[in-house]
């Protein structure tokens, strides 16, 4: 008696357990809950973040990112339209942030009169931002934050 | 005595025409003896009407889009690259074609465009850029050409929508405002100075002042 008990538990707790696997599964919080098979209605595209205000980076090495919308900027063989701005000789006039000195820097670490070539495709680490909520949250602690978490009070 | 007669006939041609030239001045400047000069005003001016607006109808059909991209030169480079631009496809739906931009709104400077455009007929005639690499190596004289247009008339293309008078900065994002206070309401840059390049690709920009 008490063992087929404990089979009819067993039976309903896997029912129970593969359920509600399966349903994980099956919604995803990109995705949402369209089958994989399906291709789900596209979502609305969001403003361009463009209050032209530094943001602060998460690490030093960060690429710093871009505070304003750059839509039909040309960046291409011929003409690159980030530079009118902030190359060296542009920035008196437009006040943008110069091009890092280390962009100016070939693989050999030879620094060249303006921007190395291989630096040249800003958009390649340099992204505009968007206004919108993201789908799955990013518990990211920045450095600061970590070492006064370790040593609260004490010294960095 | 045969060798002479041509060259007597050819001499004889050339009189006639001048004689011809001379009878039809003596015809336009005396008074008429058949019409009435009611008829001669009247139908001078309807005749007038007609021409003028036969003139002006088949200017204005120069001046469409449609016209512009009847030629390949246009259709297959410029005009690809203006439809994926603001100009062509927006929130509002206003279009900005062809001849808003490039030929000017007022009467006589629209006359001497379409005069200089006639070398164009000539270009497209003989094939100065009927293939995509003429195009793209021709690309930075013919935007030059422009640029220097937009620079003589102050963008006055442009300022027939957008006039620096009607426009509200505040409803500009910060760094628009900043940059047209400083540079276009005081006069110091004009429009074309810094928006190059917003309805077409730009051509190889090394040594064109502000580029690398």
């Amino acid at each position: 008696m008490t063992r087929k008990l404990a089979l009819v538990l067993l039976i309903s707790l896997l029912a129970g357990g593969t359920s509600s696997l399966l349903a994980q599964g099956l919604t995803s919080a990109l995705r949402g809950p369209t089958p994989l098979n399906d291709e789900g209605a596209a979502p609305p595209m969001t403003p361009m973040r463009n209050t032209a205000e530094r943001e602060m980076r998460n690490y030093p090495e960060q690429p710093p990112v871009i505070p304003h919308a750059i839509d039909g900027y040309q960046i291409d063989l011929n003409s690159n339209k980030c530079l009118t701005c902030h190359a060296r000789a542009r920035t008196g006039e437009s006040q943008a942030p110069m091009v890092s000195i280390t962009h100016f820097m070939d693989r050999d670490g030879q620094f060249l009169a303006s921007i190395s070539p291989r630096r040249f495709f800003c958009t390649e680490c340099h992204v505009p931002q968007n206004v919108t909520n993201p789908p799955v949250s990013n518990d990211f602690v920045d450095i600061d934050t970590m070492l006064s978490q370790a040593a609260p009070g004490g010294r960095r | 005595m045969s060798t002479a007669e041509p060259k007597a006939a050819r001499v004889g041609f050339f009189k006639r025409a001048w004689q011809f030239v001379h009878e039809l001045w003596d015809v336009l400047i005396s008074p008429s003896s058949v019409f009435a000069l009611g008829a001669l005003v009247l139908g001078g001016f309807a005749a007038g009407v007609i021409f003028w607006g036969g003139f002006n109808t088949a200017l204005e059909i120069t001046n469409t889009e449609k016209f512009c991209t009847s030629c390949h030169e246009m259709r297959d480079n410029v005009f690809q690259e203006l439809k994926s631009t603001i100009h062509f496809t927006n929130r509002s739906g206003v279009r900005a074609s062809c001849p808003d931009c490039h030929v000017p709104h007022n009467w006589t400077d629209k006359i001497a465009r379409k005069m200089q455009a006639s070398q164009e007929v000539w270009g497209h005639l003989f094939g100065f850029i009927d293939t995509r690499e003429k195009f793209l190596d021709k690309r930075l004289e013919l935007a030059l050409h422009e640029w220097a247009r937009f620079k003589a008339n102050d963008s006055l293309e442009c300022r027939n929508c957008h006039s620096a008078e009607s426009m509200d900065i505040t409803k500009q994002s910060p760094r628009a405002a900043v940059a047209h206070e400083r540079f276009l309401f005081t006069g110091e840059k004009t429009c074309i100075d810094c928006h190059k390049g917003i309805a077409h690709h730009l051509p190889d920009m090394r040594g064109v002042p502000g580029w690398q």
